[in-house]
């Protein structure tokens, strides 16, 4: 019995053999196409992935070194530390702060946008894209000129005699900073997902009495909800993760999760426990990025 | 006696370009009213301006007397049912049919049993749990129509309501409508395209083109009596044959031949002659009847329709389309037979541009 499918020259009458052989085939060309993407992930990313958790488990000798025998859960015990716990909570904070600021700003601008002609979008659409141009880094150093000392900020704020506003090296700083940093990444989901929605279904709303604000309420808000999860998800898994914006931004006093990593890795040397915190922090962003998807998918 | 619905002097302009053209018109209460027009004709703007999707540039729009004209669509006695539906793809069926009671503040128990009732008077009980998504065509046409009549309006609007149902279908939904529209007892105002659908449904007809008003009239006289040229080739088929008045009585057509045709033009008017393909007979030629107009051709094609059979005539000067009733013992005449084609002066209706 033949299994290869190939047909060009031969002809025959299907069978249930020829069918299963045609599918089977389609399905490896799929795994096929993929095999580059799978190889190199595998390689980068769950190769390194599996030596940090393997690092968790470790000690860490006198010298800072790694000691690889008589694994335990010391580290994770430590997350418990009132210390720990602080930069746990506040990291999540800041991230979920900046997740809401941002969906706030974002929303009504993607709306908007949705509303204009195709041209105008896709100009303004670039706008929102142009301060990728510039490197993240150079980014966040423009941003403590603005806030610091004698910045634009502070001389605004003397000049209309609200005194000098302090904000370089605190929390806000870092949320003005993240919002600044990751406001694309809301918008463009964002508007992907409003984008998509029949504006008859709003036309249908204001016709059964309902106001501008009910409308959004109970219609566009509802059927925007994809966008909604995907740009939350885009900005609460980075901001919490931020090392950059919390260092240039944060001051010694706000340290948050990703700079806590570098140091134990870096500064204190103890690689165990930064592995430990790091599989802490991807725990967090699974969780509620679950939670997130559970919560979206019974509104859709 | 108030009109439901009256348009004076209706002017809708989106930029350049004049969608609805100084429109007067006045729809009664408990009427069912179809506009009717070839696509891009302002027949839906018309609707949306009533609707208040839309605000008119000019021109006052009244609704039981009340001036509404720069009111939103949720300040209105009005309810639509909007072309492919747009029910909520979020909400269950009941949600959909409760939503506007849900938005004016009615309370939820209230809200829940109008919304009952109204499924079943739809005949949708035991679908109330559904999402749109997961319902036929017929079905969420069936939504849309509760969604909208559940809110008690004292008009409703409708927008090709039929057009995404299949024939069948939709010949079903036609006597349904215009049940439902009895038992309410509101006018409804209905738009399409299909003028085979006006004629059955309603009880007026506003004929629209290039956003002018051509016609409104019932069916009988918006078919049997044309208003100009536009309306008599867009209702049903005709056959328009070219020629220039005479006197009231007689219209000479352009092979030079006079035929009698009652008209109110002036003599030296040109005009065309009306001739449905079912007034029109065909009989071996030189054969009529007495008193009836009459020409000469012959057979070209012929298409056997079952019920009917329809010849394409040759004549000298144009070509002429005629439909035979598959009677018993009807004669056939086939393609290349000499015939005479004869119609009763008085079936006919003289038009002009």
């Amino acid at each position: 019995m033949k299994t290869v499918v190939k047909t060009d020259t031969e002809t025959a009458t299907a069978t249930p053999e020829f069918e299963k052989a045609a599918l089977r085939q389609e399905s490896r060309r799929g795994l096929f196409l993929a095999l580059p993407a799978y190889l190199y992930l595998i390689f980068f990313f769950v190769i390194s992935l599996f030596i940090v958790f393997i690092y968790s488990f470790a000690t860490r000798n006198r010298f800072g070194g790694t000691d690889l025998s008589g694994w335990n859960l010391d580290s994770y015990a430590r997350i418990s530390e009132p210390i720990v716990r602080d930069v746990l909570f506040r990291s999540v904070w800041l991230a979920f702060i900046t997740t809401v600021i941002c969906l706030v700003i974002a929303y009504p601008f993607a709306y908007f946008l949705s509303t204009r002609r195709v041209a105008v979008r896709n100009v303004m659409l670039v706008f929102v894209m142009i301060p990728f141009w510039t490197n993240f880094l150079v980014r966040n150093f423009a941003w403590r000129v603005i806030l610091g000392n004698d910045g634009p900020l502070t001389n605004a704020t003397e000049f209309v005699g609200l005194g000098s506003a302090e904000l370089l090296f605190t929390q806000t700083a870092v949320v003005l900073g993240l919002v600044y940093g990751y406001l694309p990444f809301m918008i463009l989901p964002l508007y992907a997902a409003i984008e998509r929605i029949d504006r008859r279904l709003l036309e249908a709303s204001r016709d059964l009495y309902g106001t501008g604000l009910q409308s959004f309420r109970h219609v566009l808000f509802p059927l925007s909800m994809p966008g909604v999860i995907a740009g939350s998800i885009l900005v609460f898994v980075p901001s919490l993760g931020a090392y950059v914006t919390p260092e240039i931004l944060g001051g010694a006093k706000t340290t948050l999760l990703g700079s806590y990593i570098v140091t134990q890795f870096l500064t204190a040397r103890n690689w165990p426990f930064g592995a430990a915190l790091s599989f802490v922090l991807m725990l967090v962003m699974l969780v509620t990025t679950i939670v997130y998807f559970r919560k979206g998918g019974r509104t859709l | 006696m108030t009109s439901a619905v009256e348009l004076s002097g209706i002017t809708k302009r989106f930029g350049d370009v004049v969608a609805v053209d100084n429109v007067d018109l006045s729809i009664a209460d408990g009427e069912f009213f179809a506009m009717l027009g070839p696509s891009g004709c302002g027949k839906t703007t018309t609707l949306r301006l009533i609707a208040g999707l839309e605000f008119p540039t000019e021109g006052s729009l009244s609704i039981f007397g009340q001036e509404v004209g720069t009111l939103t669509p949720d300040k209105r006695p009005v309810n639509t049912v909007f072309q492919n539906y747009a029910l909520f793809p979020h909400l269950t069926v009941l949600e959909n049919v409760g939503f506007g009671l849900k938005m004016q503040g009615v309370d939820k128990e209230t809200t829940r049993s109008r919304s009952m009732e109204m499924i079943e008077l739809v005949q949708l009980d035991g679908l109330a749990k559904r999402k749109p998504s997961q319902m036929s065509g017929g079905q969420q046409q069936r939504v849309a129509l509760a969604r909208a009549l559940v809110n008690q309006p004292k008009v409703l609007l409708l927008d090709e309501p039929l057009g995404a149902l299949d024939l069948k279908l939709r010949q079903e939904m036609q006597l349904e409508l215009k049940k439902l529209q009895r038992d309410v007892g509101i006018s409804f105002v209905f738009v399409t395209h299909d003028q085979e659908e006006a004629l059955t449904m309603a009880d007026r007809i506003a004929v629209m083109d290039d956003g002018k008003l051509l016609q409104v009239a019932t069916p009988e006289e918006i078919y049997e009596r044309p208003a100009n040229r536009f309306v008599a080739d867009f209702i049903g088929q005709t056959n328009l044959l070219e020629g220039t008045v005479s006197d009231a009585e007689t219209v000479i057509l352009e092979n030079g031949i006079s035929v009698r045709a009652k008209n109110g033009f002036t003599a030296g008017t040109h005009v065309a002659v009306s001739l449905r393909p079912e007034r029109a007979h065909i009989q071996s030629q030189g054969e009529f009847e007495e008193g009836w107009s009459h020409v000469n051709g012959s057979v070209e094609t012929v298409t056997y329709l079952g019920n009917a059979l329809i010849y394409g005539i040759k004549l000298d000067w144009m070509d002429l389309e005629v439909r035979e009733e598959n009677h018993p013992g009807v004669e056939l005449h086939r393609p290349g037979a000499e015939i005479t084609v004869s119609w009763d002066p008085e079936a006919i209706s003289v038009v002009s541009d």
